[in-house]
């Protein structure tokens, strides 16, 4: 006689099941979009120039432009502070040294954006290139104080250039223009070509620290001893991204000199190079809109308090202390936080995959063990008795491995990691179970 | 006898006055599973940290596949094909167990200098990595942050990161160090495993462990090579057993 076809453990299933929890999983964690503040950002940018002409315009956009224009400073220094734990005390000098290439060029006569944005990040670049192998060598506070050398001899450098104004600085007779062109004459121009410098800084910056060279550059920061024992150089993708947070620095000071028609020391000194580490910490390290909000907040802000009163550093500074001390995360972190203590309620959604997570697991295992008693009947009705007691064992084991599942998503596990984790180990264990029985009865089976 | 995977000319290190390594001479021949055991502050570690190119010898040869690699940084040896987990472990906290082990197998795939496409959906790197977890039992801890593993399961993870780079030799800083029994119990069974697939280097304190899985031993006492030879002949060596196994062995 021919034997009954036996259930058979179909991994198929098991892996929609699991592809299923893991898209659940990555639509909470990706909640509220990674990409989402960012676009309200920009978006915001975007509409300043039309609200703008409704009163100051001039003042509105000059401010606006010059928070932009510190974002992407701010930004590249992200890029190494948050994301290589490579803390520059000097970044400042990166920005002067683009607003200098501007403003030596323009004092030759040359106004070429060509010639003039490439000098700019070039010249920022060659400079963290070269400062960049020196410094990285160090660790920890000998890097900061090193990069803060670096950015001193740039300050005072630029202080002894008589020719081109020295202490003073340098005034810009007219901004750069594009084949004689002046496309930057116009403000509402200069401002929408640096929301696009800032846009294409973001989504560069954000490219780089998902892709493979990012993932090394994390690591370094992570474990530099471990990134050596599995064949990475890391002072090597360090440096690589100095050079290129240098050379956005650089950018910015492009944009910075066209923007104030003058370029001065002061834009390379060390309150520079602080104020753009305070941004980044004020907004949230490591985000990279973080940096933005951070720039807009830390601008905006000084505007607004040295309007107010003479005396606005007395209350800048503690503010400052207050948001870096109690707001871990920065401001970023701070909003993440409101949220959920306002509108968002993580315990009920939390349940609320938990239950879903919960059926799904009922389901499968009702599935397989009515597939396994309907086996088992078809067998007890011709095989010795003792082939009961193998699938009562094994719808037993089902059983219980159900109840396990039950009680973990009641548990609601105050993080929904922990119980996708432990979800997924019963799910991978439910998977052995069952195989393990299957093959159990059909070698039984066969057996008898 | 094939050409040995690794070998140590007369290697020699001291620390001011204290010699740690004393004309060591060691060869790790394909396949082969040598341990390297001594008591504390015997200098096995340095031994290892010697050959995977932490420390600089004073004096002597590491050559490596055939290749002098004495003057070679650590990164360099790695990427010929030198894997090695640490006696204190040594993992990415921040990264996802997945994550950790696809960012070794990159190491050996491919530019890393690729600044754009997200590297953590890259199905080539994570279905590697998936399978060099499963080999040490790993696999339904992926996407757990390495920073909240276990102690014994971070020591998985370490093993599963050294497998990933396919290396031609392992070294094994005492992976049982710290472990509970029934977690030695599992390392062991997965060295077990691992066994004759690739050479490893074991220095290693569980003299249970060292003697279930050696194909040779070399004692190590005050930097130099007392013994080396099968298991059992260093069992009744009188030396070793004068020297250190003594008790552990009566």
């Amino acid at each position: 006689m021919r034997p009954t076809r036996l259930p058979r453990f179909d991994p198929g299933t098991f892996d929609v099941w699991h592809a299923q929890i893991r898209r659940q999983w990555d639509a909470f964690r990706q909640w509220p979009a990674q990409d989402l503040v960012p676009l309200i950002i920009f978006v915001a940018f975007a509409l300043v120039p039309i609200f703008a002409g409704l009163g100051a315009e001039i003042y509105v956009l000059h401010l606006v432009a010059r928070v932009m224009i510190f974002a992407i400073a701010a930004l590249a220094l992200d890029l190494i502070v948050g994301y290589g734990a490579l803390v520059s005390f000097g970044h400042a000098a990166f920005v002067g040294l683009g607003a200098y290439a501007v403003g030596i060029l323009a004092a030759h006569g040359i106004n070429e954006v060509l010639l003039a944005l490439p000098l700019a990040v070039a010249t920022a670049a060659l400079f963290a290139l070269a400062t960049g192998t020196v410094c990285l060598r160090t660790k920890g506070v000998y890097f900061i104080m090193i990069t803060l050398a670096f950015g001193q001899m740039v300050f005072f450098t630029a202080s002894s250039l008589a020719p081109y104004g020295g202490d003073d600085g340098l005034p810009i007779r007219m901004r750069d223009t594009l084949f004689g062109l002046p496309v930057l004459r116009n403000d509402r121009a200069l401002y929408c070509v640096a929301l696009a410098c800032l846009v294409g800084a973001y989504l560069l910056c954000r490219a780089i620290v998902g892709s493979r060279f990012g993932r090394v550059l994390r690591g370094a920061r992570e474990n530099p001893t471990r990134m050596a024992a599995i064949g990475f150089e890391a002072m090597r993708y360090q440096l690589i991204a100095y050079v290129i947070s240098g050379a956005l620095a650089g950018l910015s000071g492009f944009l910075l000199a066209n923007a104030t028609e003058f370029v001065s020391p002061a834009y390379m000194s060390w309150q520079r190079s602080g104020e753009l580490i305070i941004m980044v910490l004020l907004g949230g390290m490591g985000t990279l809109y973080g940096a933005i909000i951070g720039a807009a907040a830390f601008l905006l802000t000084e505007e607004w308090l040295s309007g107010v009163t003479e005396h606005w550093k007395i209350i800048f500074g503690p503010l400052l202390v207050l948001i870096v001390v109690f707001a871990r995360g920065g401001l970023v972190g701070l909003s993440t936080q409101l949220v959920h203590a306002l509108g968002d309620d993580p315990a009920g959604r939390v349940s609320h995959i938990a239950a879903q997570l919960r059926a799904d697991v009922a389901r499968y295992v009702t599935v397989q063990s009515q597939a396994l008693r309907n086996a088992a009947v078809a067998y007890a009705a011709r095989a010795a008795p003792t082939v009961q007691d193998t699938v009562d064992h094994c719808l037993r084991l089902l059983h219980r491995l159900q109840q396990q599942v039950e009680q973990l998503a009641a548990r609601q596990a105050p993080r929904l990691r922990d119980l996708r984790t432990s979800v997924l180990r019963v799910a991978y264990r439910l998977r052995g179970e069952i195989s393990g029985v299957t093959a159990h009865l059909r070698r039984r089976f066969r057996g008898g | 006898m094939a050409e040995p995977v690794l070998q140590l000319g007369h290697l020699r290190k001291s620390f001011g006055g204290l010699v740690v390594t004393d004309d060591v001479t060691l060869d790790v021949a394909p396949r082969e599973l040598h341990a390297v055991i001594g008591p504390n502050g015997a200098g096995k570690t340095t031994l290892i940290n010697q050959i995977s190119g932490f420390i600089a010898p004073d004096a002597g040869q590491i050559v490596f596949v055939g290749e002098d690699v004495t003057a070679l940084p650590v990164h360099a040896r790695a990427a010929l094909g030198l894997a090695r987990t640490f006696q204190i472990t040594s993992v990415l906290p921040g990264f996802s167990a997945l994550e950790n082990v696809a960012l070794a197998v990159q190491a050996r795939s491919g530019t890393s200098l690729r600044f754009f496409g997200r590297a953590d959906t890259e199905n080539a790197l994570n279905d590697i990595a998936m399978a060099a977890l499963a080999d040490v039992d790993l696999a339904d801890r992926a996407d757990v942050c390495a920073g909240h593993l276990s102690h014994g399961e971070k020591r998985a993870l370490e093993l599963a990161i050294a497998l990933a780079m396919q290396p031609k030799l392992l070294l094994l800083d005492e992976p049982m160090a710290g472990a509970g029994r029934e977690e030695t119990e599992r390392l062991v069974a997965v060295l077990r495993r691992l066994k004759g697939r690739l050479p490893m280097v074991l220095v290693e304190h569980d003299m249970t462990a060292v003697f279930a899985l050696a194909d040779r031993i070399s004692v190590l006492i005050y930097g130099r090579i007392l013994a080396s030879g099968a298991p059992d002949a260093v069992r009744s060596d009188p030396r070793v057993i004068a020297a250190y196994l003594g008790d552990e062995m009566e």
